[in-house]
This record gives C-alpha cells, structure tokens and sequence, in this order.
C-alpha cells in the first residue's frame, strides 16, 4: 500500500495552491470559509458575517445560505454554479457531549431539483473547522479528476489533479488515507471524502465520509447519503476531499464555558453507560434495534411499503445481526462519543462484483439500509443485506433509495408493468436476492436496467408509463417518493401526523424532521388536527437545530434518563434540550433559552422552505404524497389489514354492508385523502404560511429573514 | 373492558400489566405504563393486577426514527 500511494502521489499534477494563516477556533467559529471553484481553480477565504451566525448559526444554515446566493431558479445541479457545501456548526468537535461531530452536506440535488441537505458522521467537518474553516464551499466543474486537500497544521489548500487512486469509496478512503498520513498513528488526523463509481452512473450518488478505526486498522465509512450529492460531486470530478489536521483536544473548539459542556457530557454518559443496556442497546446493535420493533408494530416497510410485518423479519432482527457486528470496539464516528452505535462488520468475504472473494469490513447495516434493501424487497437474509450494504456504500450509492426503488421496480415486475425483457433477463421478484444483488451492480456500474433504475422512482414512473404503458394511476399510487426523493423506511399508512412528517419535509420523504408515529398512532396523544399540527410545527424546528450545529439526533431520544416518563413532555426529553442548550451555551457564550433554540430553527426551516419555492417548488401541490403513504392501493393490502379498515369505515358511519374491497378501498381513500388536506390547512396555519404553503410575509418579518429578494419573491404568492 | 390507549380491551381476571403489553404486542422498551393516572414502575409489570374498567396508558416514549 505505502508504495503504491507513494507512486500515486507522484502523479498528481498541480493546479493552484493557497498558503493560509492557521486559524483559531473561538466560541465555536474561526470566522471564514474556504471557497474553491473548479472552474478556474480559485481558492479564496470569505468572512463569515455577525449575520450569518446570528441568522443562519452553522451547518446546514451556512450550506443553504451559500447555496442561495450561488444559484438562480433556473440552475441545475449539473451547472457549473451550484455548489457542495460542507459545514459541521459552532458546536461540532466538542468531545465532552456524544454524538457532536456530524457535517452538514447541502447542494441542489439531481433527483428533486431543488436543495437537498444530508447530514453525516466521521471526522472531516470538525476537522476542516480545527484547520480554520467554518465551512467549504465548492463550485465549478473540473476538467479531470481531482482532489482538495487541506493541510490544517502547515496551511495550505492545493486543488490537485489525481488520476491513479480508485474511485470507489472503500480503496479511495484506505489509498488518500495512507498517502497523508506519516504514520499508522497520524492515519486518525486524515478524514476523506469520497463517492464511488455509482455516483457517476445514477442520481443518487452518496458521498463517504471517513474515520481511521485505529483498532481495526481500518478507515471506517459514513455515508452523507440523501438526494444525490455524490452524483453532483463526481460530476464536478472531484474524486476526494481530504483535510488533515493534527491535535484534537478538548478545548480546540474554543469553548466560552468548558464546564458548562462537561456537566452535560457526565450526565449524558451516565445515562448511556447505565441504561443503555435496557433501553435501545445501541451500543450492542446501533439502529438495528428498530427492526423487530418495527415489524412487531406493523411498521415493517415490506415488499414496496404494501405491509408492515412479515414472519420472516426475525431473520433480519438486531439478535441476527449482533453476531456479524464485532462487539466490544469503541464505535463512535466522533471523538466522545460513548452512543458508539457506528457498527461494523469485520473480515466479511463477498460473494458477487468486482471485489468478489476479498475481505473486507463493511459499515453495516443500519436500520434504514435492512429495512429497505431487505424487508422492503422480501428478502430475509442477513449476509445478503451486508453485501449489498457495503456495494452500495463503496460505489456511492443512497442505501435507502435504492432500497425504496428496488422495492417499486419487484411491485413493477410482479404486477407485470415491466418484464423480462425490459429488465434484461432479471427475474426482480419479490425475494429474489440474486437478481437484486445484480441490478445493484448494473447501478454501480451503469449498464442493463441498472441505467433506468439508478434514476429513481419519480423518473421511473415516468419511463414506465411512457415507454411501457404504465397504467400511470397505479404508477404513481405505489412509487413511495414525495419531491423526487424515495421515501424512508416507515409504513406511515395509519398515522396521518406522518405522512404530514414525510411529504410535508423540505427535502422530501426522510423522517430526520419528524417521526411521529408512537405518539400518534401507538399512544394516541395528538388526535385533533391542531395537535398533530404543533408535533409537525415543534419537532422539525427541534430536529433541524442538530443539523445547524454539527449534532447527531441520535442522543437525544435513543437514550433517555430514567425518571423520563415522568416528566410532563417525555416525547421532547426535556432534561436532553436543557443539555443542548447548555452546550449551545457552554460554547458560544451566548445566553440562549429552549424557546429560542425553536426560533433558530424556524429561521432556517422557513428559508429552506422558501428556496424551494426559488427552485420551482415549495408549494401545496408538492406536498401532497401517493396514496400509499395515506392507504391501501390494492385488494391485497386491504385484505391484510381488513379489520382495521372494516372498523374505521363502520365508525365513519360508512355503509360498507355487501360492498366490494374495491368499493371499500375507494371510500377509505376518499376520507383518508380529504383528512390529509385538512392536515396541511392545519399545518400551514401554525407554521405561519398561506394556505398554499408559502410563508406569509409577516412570518419572514417576524423570523428577521426578510431579505430583498426573500420578500420579492414570496410576494407573489401572498 | 379496560381502555388501552384510548381503546377497548376485553378484561380478564387476573390481568397484569404484562399481560396487556404483550396482548397489544408492546415490545418497545421505552414505555411507561401509566394506569388510572398513576405511572407503575417497571419492576411491578408482571405482578401489577388491573381491575375491571381501568384507564391504562402505554406511552411509547420515542418520537424519532
């Protein structure tokens, strides 16, 4: 490897560089960001303005703002002028409070048209800060593949062309790795990014993002996976990013009250050490915990979202896959981070591809990616999962749409909308792990169906209906996207707050806004529509404010303290907002309470939200999911839940006596249909928006984010 | 009849906590159970009797996937 890398750097040609005073991390901020255009290989620094921290705070804030005065409406993600931007926040890098290392990836993306945001673990996004950048911001197109890299301790940026190192995530990450650090020990102070051959093949092109795993020896993989971005970065040919930054400590943030932060962390760390074990066992399984939970509450996305729990899913429970995970390692994607829920899978030989018969460790599997890829493609077989986890990670592809798309493409052939010959011979049934496995590496690579497919569902539905006469109604009441992004892996049928927390989500179906499921279909505790409007008001505020501070949502409520069920809003987990705001805090200085944590928030939401109107968008009508996230399309589905249905129709005061399924499914989907509209009525009003969605004019004055061309824009639609 | 989460439950003599989580299949493990007003603590599941026509609530704490 040492060889290899040395003749490798060897061929990277020069294309500028740009000598840097180190920065120094104050509250939170050095104050500037990096910006870099491929186009004529600029590197320049930029100030970050008062405004931009008191408006926008960091992370995905600074993303969207970049991003805003970059591109026009008529911009796509392939033009030069949109941008990648990566940004952690002012409380990312902390390593006294868990889960306080996330970057924040936000670009216009190819599958929805508009601006995606994705959030990710691993080491770059603190790092680059601890280099001296609260952000970088990358626009232009490079003429060959190139990468970036940062030198944090001597200062310098150089944009080099790299034409010998692999593509592919899992070699990129161990080969740019090898190649800047100066020894095994010095490998934890590098952190790539990197995509993979897929992203260049399909839209929904992930970015990797690493950290050395000193103990395995190995660079582990996060993956920054929604909306495409690593289909924009290779398309910028950017091969990798890589920054490198040497003395990591606990004060390099540059905290204004340390102590404020520790107390936080010792409670947090005392919660996870002495109850994690009888709560989620992140520890143990990470978010493969949710699979049996999932399927036991008839969740359980399975075959194309049509059902919700299967026999079989006990194949695919945590208890299966705790024995792939190697126990007992320090897995946190950040330094402090005692959750450690980044699991993995050590020495695991594949099967199929390009790597066949080599061993590898393999990042998995997460909830999403067993959830989709297995449960929702019917097939129950765990080393099937990890294969196609690590394939699609490795060649830059988002796990969870292509578990959402490869779920609709089985509906597809099963109901004979495509067939054999469309597919080029594969058999994609239900349950047919080869032919999945296979389209997964036709995806990756770019041939067969696998060029159809790897463009999503929405432009699926389209070809399908267009080119192989597609009934279009039934199209597009089974492909399980909203806004062009597949859906995640939630059955939201019965809980109406849901398909508000999914299609009502700026970026489109990801429940990283709201999951609401529990509290509105299990407890049962926001039943009118005004309720369930201030869940979706509160907690996609709430949640959006991890990702303008480089924080992962995971320790805030897949642990809780014990007496928490006692307290009057356990769904918020009041003592862990009293933590956040501690450490807001603890590191800016500054005195902000839980109320204004909310108001940061909702400045940023309602920007999002308005730079999707920007792009075309943002308005009722894209809010509005298929049916399948409201109802059952088919007899089928009906029938596999009869009961319920039946029950509701009859409480409805519905005559459902000698009635067809048909007819039933029909009058359930009228009512369904109609309470999703009252819904967004209800929603729209809380949030302080029209009712076709488009916040009001007093609502931006309010929030301060009346900018020129904010007002002049929203104006009209008021 | 009990009410469990706001609905129906056929009550049998004898009915624990326990018994009703694992009728309604409530597997989570961050729940509180909280009956006629008054939370049970979890060690009491499997010997807390209900009686005839009790109010129980089982709230599933989590709110994020």
């Amino acid at each position: 490897m040492v060889e290899n890398v040395i003749e490798m750097k060897k061929a990277h040609r020069l294309l500028a560089r740009m000598d840097y005073e180190l920065g120094k991390v104050q509250k939170g901020y050095t104050n500037r960001t990096l910006y870099i255009n491929l186009c004529d290989n600029t590197i320049k620094s930029k100030p970050v303005t008062q405004q931009m921290k008191d408006i926008f705070i960091g992370g995905r804030g600074f993303g969207l703002w970049y991003l805003w005065n970059a591109v026009t409406s008529e911009t796509k993600w392939n033009d030069p002028e949109n941008e990648i931007i990566i940004s952690t926040g002012p409380i990312g890098g902390i390593t006294q409070y868990p889960g306080a290392g996330k970057s924040l990836v936000v670009s216009l993306s190819p599958i929805t048209g508009t601006v995606i945001d994705s959030n990710v673990g691993g080491y770059f996004g603190p790092l680059l800060k601890f280099s001296g950048w609260d952000a970088l911001e990358i626009q232009g197109k490079a003429e060959k593949d190139v990468i970036i890299y940062i030198d944090g301790n001597n200062g310098y940026v150089t944009i080099e062309e790299a034409p010998e190192e692999a593509v592919d995530s899992h070699l990129a990450a161990e080969q740019f790795t090898a190649m800047y650090a100066d020894s095994e020990e010095d490998k934890r102070n590098v952190a790539v990014v990197s995509a993979g051959r897929g992203a260049e093949n399909t839209l929904i092109g992930l970015l990797n993002f690493s950290f050395f795993d000193l103990k395995r020896g190995v660079p582990r993989l996060k993956q920054a996976g929604r909306g495409g971005i690593g289909t924009v970065f290779r398309d910028k040919k950017i091969k990798a990013l890589v920054v490198k930054y040497t003395g990591v400590k606990g004060d390099t943030n540059g905290p204004a009250d340390k102590e404020k932060i520790i107390n936080a962390g010792l409670r947090l760390h005392r919660e996870i050490h002495d109850l994690d074990k009888v709560q989620n066992r992140m520890r143990e399984v990470g978010t493969a915990h949710l699979t049996e939970i999932m399927n036991d509450y008839d969740l359980l996305p399975v075959m194309n979202f049509q059902y919700g729990s299967h026999p079989d899913a006990i194949k695919l429970s945590s208890d299966v896959f705790k024995k792939y995970f190697t126990q007992g390692l320090p897995d946190g994607c950040w330094y402090g981070c005692s959750m450690a829920c980044a699991k993995a899978v050590d020495n695991f030989e594949l099967k199929t591809g390009p790597y066949k018969g080599q061993k590898v460790c393999v990042d998995a599997a997460e909830y999403e990616t067993i959830a989709g890829l297995g449960a929702n493609c019917g097939i129950f077989d765990p080393e099937y999962v990890i294969e196609a986890n690590f394939y699609c990670d490795t060649y830059g592809i988002d796990s969870i749409s292509t578990g959402t798309l490869m779920a609709f493409v089985m509906e597809c052939y099963e109901r004979g909308i495509i067939n054999k010959e469309i597919t080029g011979g594969l058999e994609l049934k239900f349950g047919n792990k080869e032919a999945a496995m296979e389209l997964i590496h036709q995806m990756g690579n770019g041939y067969g169906f696998g060029r159809i497919a790897g463009q999503g569902v929405r432009r699926m539905k389209k070809i399908f209906v267009e080119e192989y006469g597609a009934d279009p109604g039934l199209v597009n009441d089974i492909g399980m996207e909203v806004k062009g992004l597949e859906c995640s892996q939630y059955v939201s049928k019965e809980s109406l707050a849901q398909q508000g927390g999914y299609a009502l989500a700026n970026k489109g179906p990801q429940h990283d806004e709201a999951w609401l499921i529990f509290m509105d279909m299990v407890n049962k505790q926001i039943p009118t529509f005004e309720d369930k409007a201030q869940a979706l008001y509160y907690f996609p505020m709430f949640r959006t404010w991890f990702g303008l501070n480089g924080l992962c949502k995971l320790p805030w409520n897949d642990i809780e303290p014990a007496d928490n069920g006692l307290t009057d809003e356990p769904a918020k987990v009041p003592e862990h907002v009293r933590n956040y705001v501690d450490i807001f805090n603890g590191v800016t200085g500054k005195n902000i309470t839980k109320e204004e944590l909310i108001l940061q928030s909702e400045r940023v939401y309602n920007f999002q939200r308005i730079f999707n109107l920007k792009m075309g968008y943002g308005t009722r009508k894209y809010d509005i999911p298929p049916y399948r996230f409201m109802g059952p399309v088919t007899k089928e589905e009906y029938e596999s839940r009869a009961e319920r249905y039946d029950k509701q129709l009859k409480e409805l005061g519905y005559d459902i006596e000698g009635k067809t399924v048909e007819e039933k499914i029909k009058m359930l989907r009228e009512y369904r249909e109609d309470q999703y509209q009252k819904l967004c009525d209800a929603v729209y009003r809380r949030k302080g928006w029209t009712p076709d969605g488009v916040p009001t004019l007093e609502t931006v004055k309010k929030l301060g984010i009346d900018f020129p061309d904010v007002v002049e824009l929203i104006s009209k639609y008021q | 009849m009990i009410k469990v989460n706001k609905e129906n439950m056929e009550y049998q003599e004898g009915m624990t906590v326990e018994d009703v989580l694992q009728k309604k299949k409530y597997t989570f493990r961050m729940i509180t159970v909280i009956v006629n007003g008054r939370v049970v603590p979890k060690d009491q599941y499997a010997t807390y009797m209900l009686k005839d026509g009790d109010n129980v609530d089982v709230v599933h704490i989590m709110s994020g996937g």
